[in-house]
């Protein structure tokens, strides 16, 4: 089963990106050096930016397609976004960050909230405001907040990388559960190959703005 | 009361409602333009960007007049307001009240649109990505990140408001209990033989206001960055 499959164009200034590539395991991971155009790939699936032209597909939705004129919007593509530094809303209570999405689509589900809650252990903080929480809390609240708006699939860019190096093993036995326990995909942005060895069950290889395979020499 | 005469209160308290109603009144449309020009691609951007400035830089006497001359009952858009909708602007306190709006409006934009330049625009992409529509990110996330600097643009504009008196006079004239605010007040008081005592109370009332409005308008920016800060 494919739960994902991309072709992407943009050009932005003197960047340009050009990847098509398809997701077939249930955690894939985007991996390449920085600058390569992975963040933005995200970006583009999550419809925070729009590509040029190329078609998107989330397990059978197609969400942007430049040829028949399909677009979208972020609200009703069902992704959930973890970005690298979590982008909390500095001014609501970790509670009301990960009530947000479901109040936004007028969902109610509290089993759902206790379990996540529960999962990434983050049921004392509950009631703090996002300054006030560590590089690892502020990641777990926002990995929480993207499940609770019920995604398709969950987008995340480098979500241990904003954390110090020798606190990264306390989130990625989170994302490790996470990943074992939820139905659902993931798609997982980093240049860390150690992480992605341990998460991923596919890789693609970004470099320069194109997908490459590492088995062939690289393009000079 | 603090020796003031009867005339010199009505002065202040003429001042304090000119200078609210102008704020109260140009607050929408500041907040649409400062939105437009922060989020907004467009043509004429900046040709918008200075005309919103143009009161900074125009001698505030050409600016009255111009407000003269567009809202004067024979004005261009004067004439209009005075026929069919009854509306008389020159010589009003509404007309000192516009006055002081327009002398105003660039310091509350640019608060304004400070404040929505510094939000990451990556905190509106989460809210959309929830799966809020535009008009809920703009209420649950925009405006509340900018609440201080809209207050502290508002009350930059309240300061200068407090303070208008070339653009004013020249619209609106210095008519006692209608338009003579504090400014004019000490201005024709200055024309007087016996006037120094009162203008310098008028002053030191003058200063202490606008000094009272800069420093509030600095503790909610300076709210403002706590708030953000992460």
């Amino acid at each position: 089963m494919t739960f994902l499959s991309v072709q992407l164009r943009l050009r932005q200034g003197a960047f340009a990106l050009d990847v098509a590539f398809e997701g077939k395991a249930r955690k894939v991971a985007l991996f390449g050096p920085s600058g390569s155009g992975k963040t933005t790939i995200l970006k583009l699936i999550a419809g925070l930016l729009r590509p040029d032209s190329g078609r998107i597909v989330l397990g059978d939705h197609v969400v942007f397609d430049s040829a028949i004129g399909v677009d979208l919007p972020s609200r009703r593509r069902h992704v959930g976004l973890v970005f690298q530094d979590g982008k909390l809303f500095p001014h609501m209570s970790v509670r009301q960050n990960l009530l947000y999405g479901a109040w936004a689509r007028g969902l109610s589900d509290h089993a759902l909230f206790d379990r996540t809650i529960e999962v990434l252990d983050i049921a004392a903080l509950l009631n703090r405001a996002p300054r006030h929480l560590s590089g690892g809390e502020r990641q777990r609240v926002a990995i929480g907040r993207a499940l609770l708006s019920d995604p398709a699939i969950l987008l995340m860019d480098e979500p241990v990388t904003a954390i110090d190096h020798d606190r990264r093993a306390e989130i990625l036995p989170y994302l490790e559960r996470l990943t074992a326990e939820t139905e659902t995909p993931l798609l997982y942005v980093s240049h860390d190959r150690e992480e992605v060895d341990r998460l991923a069950q596919q890789i693609v290889f970004i470099r320069g703005g194109r997908v490459w395979n590492p088995t062939s020499p690289p393009e000079p | 009361m603090f020796g003031l005469t009867p005339d010199e209160w009505e002065a202040i308290v003429l001042t304090l409602k000119v200078a609210s109603a102008a704020v109260i009144v140009s607050l929408p449309l500041a907040l649409a333009v400062a939105w437009l020009l922060s989020y907004g691609r467009f043509p004429g951007k900046i040709a918008l960007e200075a005309l919103v400035s143009l009161p900074l830089v125009l001698p505030p006497v050409v600016t009255g007049y111009a407000l003269l001359l567009l809202l004067g009952r024979h004005g261009a858009l004067g004439g209009f307001l005075d026929r069919d909708l009854g509306i008389v602007l020159a010589f009003r306190w509404t007309g000192a009240a516009v006055a002081a709006a327009v002398m105003g409006f660039p310091f509350m934009v640019r608060g304004v649109r400070l404040s929505l330049d510094a939000i990451d625009r990556d905190l509106e992409g989460a809210a959309s990505s929830l799966g809020a529509p535009g008009w809920l990110v703009f209420l649950t996330i925009t405006l509340p990140l900018a609440i201080p600097g809209i207050l502290s643009g508002a009350v930059l504009a309240f300061a200068r408001s407090l303070g208008e008196f070339g653009a004013t006079i020249t619209f609106v004239a210095s008519i006692p209990g209608e338009t003579r605010t504090i400014s004019s007040t000490i201005y024709a008081l200055l024309q007087t033989p016996d006037g120094d005592r009162a203008v310098l109370r008028l002053c030191l009332i003058s200063v202490t206001l606008s000094v009272g409005a800069l420093v509030l308008s600095e503790i909610l920016i300076r709210a403002g960055r706590r708030r953000l800060a992460r």
